[in-house]
């Protein structure tokens, strides 16, 4: 494999990895608080117990989520030195006061852990929730940071020199809050309906109903309601790519020809050698609307773009539709929990009903990676959009190849034992937390 | 502003050797316990570092988040030629951070717990290695530019007596550190004199690997001791390090955890502080004497401007709620959850 590729790989697999984690991270906190408020508030000590049972979880997916963090900080250097040494100065805003966000989430969370019945409970339950927003902060800062990769600003490029630059104006680039809100609500979504799934199989499993109901109800609030806000701020997100990015666009839709009315395509194989798109459903006029709020405006196609500046469309194009499918089942499954919480109460106990949700499980965390994919394979062959590209970044370093082995050993390795622990850990939780208070629990999961 | 920045990258720098160091040296601590007192010895592991084990190692990224907004041609550098002992030292720390989680964590206590407590301590002893060895390269002058071999760019700069001796000091300060910290932790007899002779142990150790390491600077032709000695101010220093040893016995002695930590930490500062010394504004000792200096290397104006405001804005929080974690949980132990 060659090193730029290599390069590639690991960074995205790096990533990826860490990118579950720091959902997990920045959600989980706001379920605990809610249980934990729910316990402090009605004295329910299930309640008490699922914050205890999450707050495990929390802890081992916390440490994978800072070591992988701690990697990724020394990754971007060892993989793309040239891209650091120009723009470390320009997007390190946001990693700066990052660490103040990590430092801080560390902090409220040796507190948190390790403080039940040590402090004031109100002090207590608000480490928790500084846990989360912390949490919270620091993926919207490093996600401006990534923004700025999309939509470099804030200095001037004068004979290959970056100068007069404004680590601000770089923070708040065009595209930071966009991109924010999409990940932070997509966040939410994964991993509400994550949570949600876990705990519905162990309904469906008929073990301790009354604990895992609680758990499933806070968490799928939370999940179907940033799901339902998904699609809403995703085309925000592309409206701004239309002006911005017009190659990432036209990757995203496959859309090889610039046209007026342009169509939208749902699903389809673009062949990037004729140009053309096999067994796609056109809408027509959509894509004109999408991105530019009008059916007959005009869209930009790859055609307008030096062939040495094209994204690779076919995985663009087919991590977009991925997402965006997704998207929309998650979306009718949050519609359907509303619904049946209004009006058809008696639907939650049945088997079906869980069934959708257990199938669901993974359906965000799938969408999610697939939508950081269009973000980054769509700005190839660009590491900072227009300005550097991928190739001139990558570190002289030969034998990168390696370096990725072990880095896939490694995360392959962390995924298996972390899916092993949580298994154990679920599977404790019944003889861990069935109290005495909660014997009579069976017959109909209350509400 | 350029020099709030380099304060708060020395501090950091200091506080991750000092509090992180003292975290992977009760791993090191672990491997020489006997077998017998490890079990032990780890639920006191767990009980004092648990709470702030997160918070010591964010020391590490400020570190890392300093140099590359404020002074990218230093982080360029080293992670281009000092690529391999910067991945390994990422593995230990991987390694040592999820495995002292997880078996804590995993909610079965079984044969996985031996393999856990493999991973924990080994790691714990190869990271604090590769830290050294990176330290020692960058002070050791090898790293070459214009190296044309894969042997010359990428392995010379650090594999040599010089960095390795340099990374053996660095486990030994680790280990004395954590024996001194655990020393004042322990509640029963036994252990306690266990720790106690460890932390005498890898005192002596500790001197051992300094002597080491001027030998090996003379083999590798480094000038290091004799510009120590010959300069009064570190020659000062060091001889302050050298006498509050005997200090050190006495308090370790007569049991006194308050005098004995801060003294440890006098001493691990001191030496950090004789070759900061030394070696200021240079950072990197580069073959050919085009060193890069902290001056030279600054991204200057406005970078440096708006990252030492943030470190500022984030010291005014992070400061005190991090004395009041550690002062919190020093006053109380947690149970064990
Ligand atoms: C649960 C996950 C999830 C779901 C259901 C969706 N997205 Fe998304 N999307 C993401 C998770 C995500 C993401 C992983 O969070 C991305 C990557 C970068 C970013 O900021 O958010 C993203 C990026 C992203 C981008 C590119 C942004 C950029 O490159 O700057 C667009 C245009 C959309 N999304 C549009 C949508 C639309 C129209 C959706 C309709 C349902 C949608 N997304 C659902
Ligand atoms: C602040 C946040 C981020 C930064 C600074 C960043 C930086 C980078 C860099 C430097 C590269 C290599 C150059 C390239 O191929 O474009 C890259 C590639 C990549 N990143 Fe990001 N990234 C960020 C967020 C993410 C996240 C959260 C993910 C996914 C979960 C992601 C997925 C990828 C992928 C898939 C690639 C490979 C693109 C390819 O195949 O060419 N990135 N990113
Ligand atoms: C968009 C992508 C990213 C998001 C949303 C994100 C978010 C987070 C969050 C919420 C955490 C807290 C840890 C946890 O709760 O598990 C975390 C940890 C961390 N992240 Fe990321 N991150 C992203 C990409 C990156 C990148 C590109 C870097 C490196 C430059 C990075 C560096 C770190 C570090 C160093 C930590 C450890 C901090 C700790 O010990 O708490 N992250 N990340």
């Amino acid at each position: 494999m060659e090193d730029l590729l290599a390069a590639r790989s690991q960074m995205a697999l790096s990533l990826g990895f860490h990118i579950i984690f720091a959902c997990i991270g920045m959600v989980m906190p706001f379920f605990m608080a809610t249980s934990h408020y729910k316990y402090l508030k009605t004295g329910d000590i299930q309640q008490k117990n699922l914050t205890k049972a999450w707050s495990k979880g929390v802890a081992i997916f916390f440490v994978t989520g800072a070591v992988s963090g701690t990697m990724l900080s020394f990754e971007l250097g060892l993989l793309w030195p040239e891209f650091m040494k120009h723009a470390g100065p320009i997007f390190g805003m946001p990693f700066s006061l990052e660490g103040t966000a990590f430092f801080i989430e560390a902090i409220a969370l040796g507190f948190f852990l390790y403080g039940w019945d040590r402090f004031n409970k109100w002090f207590h339950w608000f480490t928790g929730v500084v846990v989360g927003i912390s949490g919270l902060a620091s993926g919207i800062l490093v996600v401006a940071a990534n923004a700025w990769m999309n939509s470099p600003a804030g200095f001037d490029y004068v004979d290959g020199k970056y100068i007069n630059i404004d680590p601000i104006a770089a923070m708040f680039n065009d595209a930071w809050f966009t991109q924010s809100l999409h990940m932070t609500l997509a966040a939410f979504a994964a991993t509400g309906f994550a949570v949600a799934g876990i705990h519905a199989l162990m309904l469906l499993k008929n073990q301790n109903k009354q604990f895992h109901w609680k758990a499933f109800k806070i968490a799928i609030v939370y999940g179907a309601v940033a799901a339902l806000l998904q699609p809403i701020s995703g085309d925000l997100s592309a409206k701004d790519i239309a002006e911005r990015q017009p190659a990432k666009l036209a990757a995203m839709e496959a859309h090889f020809e610039t046209s007026k009315r342009a169509p939208l395509l749902i699903g389809g194989l673009p062949d990037e050698k004729t140009k053309e798109v096999n067994y796609a459903i056109e809408i027509p006029g959509a894509l004109s609307f999408l991105a530019h709020g009008d059916f007959d405006a005009e869209v930009i196609g790859l055609d307008q773009i030096p062939e040495e500046n094209h994204p690779p469309v076919l995985v663009t194009h087919i991590a977009f539709q991925i997402m965006v499918g997704l998207g929309m089942i998650l979306v009718a499954l949050s519609l359907l929990f509303f619904f049946s919480n209004w009006k058809k109460k008696q639907w939650q106990t049945k088997r079906w009903y869980l069934w959708l949700y257990v199938l669901a499980t993974p359906l965000g965390f799938i969408a999610l990676e697939a939508g950081w994919t269009v973000t980054e394979v769509g700005r190839q062959p660009w590491i900072i959009n227009g300005f550097m590209k991928t190739k001139d970044a990558v570190t002289p370093m030969p034998g990168i190849f390696y370096s990725f082995l072990i880095f896939t050993a490694v995360y392959v390795s962390l995924s298996v034992i972390v899916t092993f622990l949580l298994y154990r850990q679920i599977k404790m939780v019944p003889e861990t937390y069935t109290n005495d208070e909660d014997k009579p629990q069976d017959a109909l999961i209350p509400n | 502003m350029l020099y709030v920045v380099i304060v708060f990258l020395c501090l950091s720098i200091l506080l991750y050797l000092l509090l992180g160091g003292a975290d992977f040296g009760a791993g090191i601590v672990e491997l020489i316990t006997p077998v017998k007192l490890r079990e032990k010895m780890r639920g006191i592991t767990y009980q004092t570092i648990g709470p702030i084990w997160e918070a010591n190692h964010m020391w590490l990224i400020i570190t890392i988040v300093i140099l590359f907004v404020g002074f990218p041609s230093i982080y360029t550098m080293l992670s281009v030629h000092l690529h391999i002992p910067l991945l390994l030292m990422l593995l230990g720390i991987i390694g040592r951070g999820t495995a002292f989680i997880f078996r804590h964590y995993d909610a079965v206590k079984d044969d996985m717990q031996r393999i856990y407590n493999i991973i924990f301590t080994y790691s714990s002893f190869i990271t604090p290695l590769f830290l050294g060895v990176i330290a020692g390269a960058m002070v050791g002058g090898k790293i070459d530019t214009e190296a044309v071999t894969f042997f010359e760019g990428y392995i010379r700069p650090w594999f040599n007596y010089f960095s390795f001796s340099v990374g053996l000091f660095t486990v030994a300060i680790c280990g004395f550190l954590a024996a001194v910290y655990l020393t004042g932790e322990a509640e029963e007899k036994e252990i306690k004199g266990v720790f106690t002779r460890q932390a005498k142990l890898l005192n002596v150790a500790t001197v051992i690997a300094g002597g080491i390491v001027f030998i090996a600077a003379e083999i590798e032709g480094i000038q290091l001791m004799r510009e120590l000695v010959t300069n009064p101010v570190t020659l000062v220093i060091l001889l302050l390090a050298t006498a509050s040893l005997v200090l050190l016995w006495h308090f370790l002695g007569q049991n006194k955890k308050v005098h004995t930590r801060l003294i440890a930490g006098f001493q691990v500062s001191m030496i950090l502080f004789a070759l900061g010394f030394h070696y200021f504004p240079d950072f990197i000792i580069v073959q050919g004497g085009n060193n890069i200096s902290l001056y030279s290397a600054a991204a200057l104006g406005k970078p440096i401007e708006t990252l030492g405001w943030a470190l500022l804005i984030g010291g005014v929080f992070i400061i005190p709620s991090l004395v009041y974690l550690i002062y919190s949980f020093q006053r109380e132990r947690p149970e064990s959850t």
